[in-house]
């Protein structure tokens, strides 16, 4: 078993670019969201999380930038060990700061602050001490091109936010996130508000921006994770049921459980 | 296949009908209501404003805003009245808003939640009710005696904060508590320490609700007289405080802070109580500069406030 996994990996060639082990968490009221979670976050792969929900890909995801530090009484108990310098993001004398500079994140709903076009990609940058405006000029081009929103925008940078699009909003929000390049991007159901045509767009920018860091994706679209991602991974009621290549995942599931949710049958 | 029209179906539509008919009458009386009562209230309010306007109306000319007060009704005016209202008023204004403000802010953003924050959040709402005069009673032994700031503009600047702090800070917690929790997140999400959401997120986006609350504070503090009675302002003063803005450099000085003055309501309520129908006259225009006072500051707001949101949506 153990050596099928190791000639898996080398088979695929695959770096590991942050890894969760072991990890539990828990909320403030006391409810245990994750249980003993491990699971690779391969560089330059769209890894996807799927299942129904409640069953923790979203918590599981937030442990990723320590967003849960945000609200008192909170508990992690395990690892995410971050490569290459092989740290401890959970760990308590890790800042989370340090962790969100490191590792940026798409929300479910567009969210952009009612500032300009312009500063909100910025922003990023402003709160790492950047003020040149040239640099910022040039990495906010960057970043819109990076989300393929600049030629929609190129001409209107001052505009505000709200004035865009549902989807042009959230590719800005992707634009916001990848201004500070950032070595791992979470996306929580960034299609989930969005048209038809506004997720097309929003897939195809993740695909090519693999090249450059690292997905963890959660979506509630089973599609979208066998249409996107390299790997997937089944979660329900807090655990990690299975995790593999997307197309084995979605050809020839393991696990029964996985299949009943793929096929439908349940969830 | 045909469809036939069943009288049955009929009836049945009809009772619907019927039912919304029934329901839209509940609409319409609630309507009427609301506005009879808010007719009788404006019309209330706007019989007394110009019944105060028609009263006052012989003094209303510039000699009335630019005369002291003086013995002969004819020839008084409001001048040390309204330079010490406006002057109180920015000293009120200087430490309310930025205490408020930080206080606010503070209690939402930073103050852990327990028992000790709700206990502060019960008295800070229950300050916004507490009778004015208590104010005036605190700030006498608390500023005048105790500090030994006298019965200066200053004193009445501080007790009108008091005054006015509990609705600023009530409102800027409303006005943060409205911020959408997906927009802080995002702040924090590229990396924000908590100064910099608040700074760069939480305050700006607040400016609305701060706003309202900073006018409804300062229309309170213009229009209060007990708590400055209470401090000992002086009802008749013939001279001005000195300018705060000076030609030499300086250019700004601060003794004005330690100059007695009147206030608009206390020149108002001097008059009233004078036996003379002429001095009623000049209280009469008096109470219609304070109303149109307040009218202006509220309107001031409402459009800076409209401008703003326009800006902000959610």
């Amino acid at each position: 078993m153990v050596k099928k996994i190791i000639t898996n990996k080398l088979k695929h060639d695959e770096i590991i670019k942050a890894e969760s082990k072991n990890l539990n968490f828990f909320y403030a009221d006391g409810t245990q969201a994750l249980n003993g979670v491990s699971l690779p976050v391969y560089e330059n792969k769209i890894t996807a999380l799927i299942g129904p929900s409640g069953c923790g890909k979203s918590t599981f995801l937030r442990c990723f930038n320590r967003m849960h530090d945000l609200y008192p009484g909170n508990r992690y108990d395990g690892q995410i060990i971050l490569q290459p310098d092989n740290t401890n993001i959970l760990l308590t004398d890790v800042d989370p700061i340090e962790v969100r500079m490191r590792i940026s994140m798409v929300f479910q709903k567009p969210n952009p602050f009612p500032k300009s076009i312009y500063e909100n990609v910025a922003y990023g940058l402003r709160v790492r001490g950047e003020s040149k405006k040239r640099t910022l000029d040039e990495k906010v081009e960057e970043a819109l091109k990076g989300a393929s929103l600049w030629n929609e925008v190129k001409d209107r940078l001052q505009d505000l936010a709200f004035n865009l699009s549902g989807g042009q909003q959230q590719r800005l929000c992707i634009a916001r996130a990848l201004a500070t390049e950032p070595e791992i991007m979470l996306f929580d159901e960034p299609t989930s508000a969005l048209d038809p045509i506004a997720t097309m767009n929003i897939e195809e920018l993740m695909s090519e921006l693999k090249q450059k860091l690292s997905i963890l994706i959660v979506t509630h679209n089973m599609q979208q994770a066998a249409r996107i991602s390299d790997y997937t991974a089944y979660m329900y009621l807090g655990k990690l049921i299975e995790f593999d290549a997307t197309n084995k995942i979605f050809t020839n599931p393991s696990k029964k459980e996985t299949e009943d949710y793929i096929t439908g049958k349940f969830g | 296949m045909t469809i036939q029209n069943k009288p049955a179906a009929n009836k049945n539509l009809d009772s619907i009908r019927k039912t919304i008919a029934n329901h839209k009458r509940h609409d319409f009386i609630f309507a009427s209501l609301g506005t009879l009562v808010i007719a009788s209230l404006t019309i209330t309010l706007l019989i007394l404003f110009l019944d105060l306007v028609i009263d006052g109306y012989p003094r209303f000319n510039l000699d009335f805003f630019s005369n002291f007060p003086s013995r002969r009704a004819a020839r008084a005016g409001i001048l040390s009245a309204w330079i010490g209202s406006s002057l109180v008023l920015l000293v009120t204004f200087f430490v309310a808003v930025p205490l408020g403000i930080t206080s606010g802010v503070y209690l939402e953003e930073y103050a852990k939640k327990n028992w000790f924050s709700d206990l502060i959040e019960i008295n800070v709402s229950n300050l916004a009710g507490v009778p004015s005069i208590i104010y005036g009673l605190l700030a006498l032994g608390l500023f005048v005696y105790s500090f030994g700031l006298g019965q200066s503009i200053l004193t009445a600047g501080l007790t009108l904060a008091l005054l006015m702090l509990p609705i600023v800070i009530v409102s800027t917690r409303e006005a943060i508590r409205s911020i959408p929790v997906h927009i802080r997140e995002a702040a924090y999400a590229v990396g924000a320490t908590k100064w910099q959401v608040c700074r760069n997120h939480v305050i700006p986006y607040s400016y609305g609700g701060i706003l309202t609350g900073v006018i409804i504070g300062m229309a309170r503090a213009i229009g209060e007289t007990a708590p400055v009675i209470t401090i000992g302002a002086l009802t008749f003063i013939a001279f001005l405080p000195p300018s705060p803005i000076g030609l030499e450099p300086p250019f700004i000085n601060f003794d004005w802070l330690e100059s007695g003055f009147t206030v608009l309501p206390i020149q108002m309520f001097n008059w009233i109580s004078r036996p003379q129908l002429a001095f009623h006259v000049n209280a009469a225009a008096t109470g219609a500069v304070i109303i149109m006072l307040t009218l202006l500051m509220n309107g001031f707001a409402i459009k800076l406030r409209y401008n703003i949101r326009k800006k902000i949506k959610w």
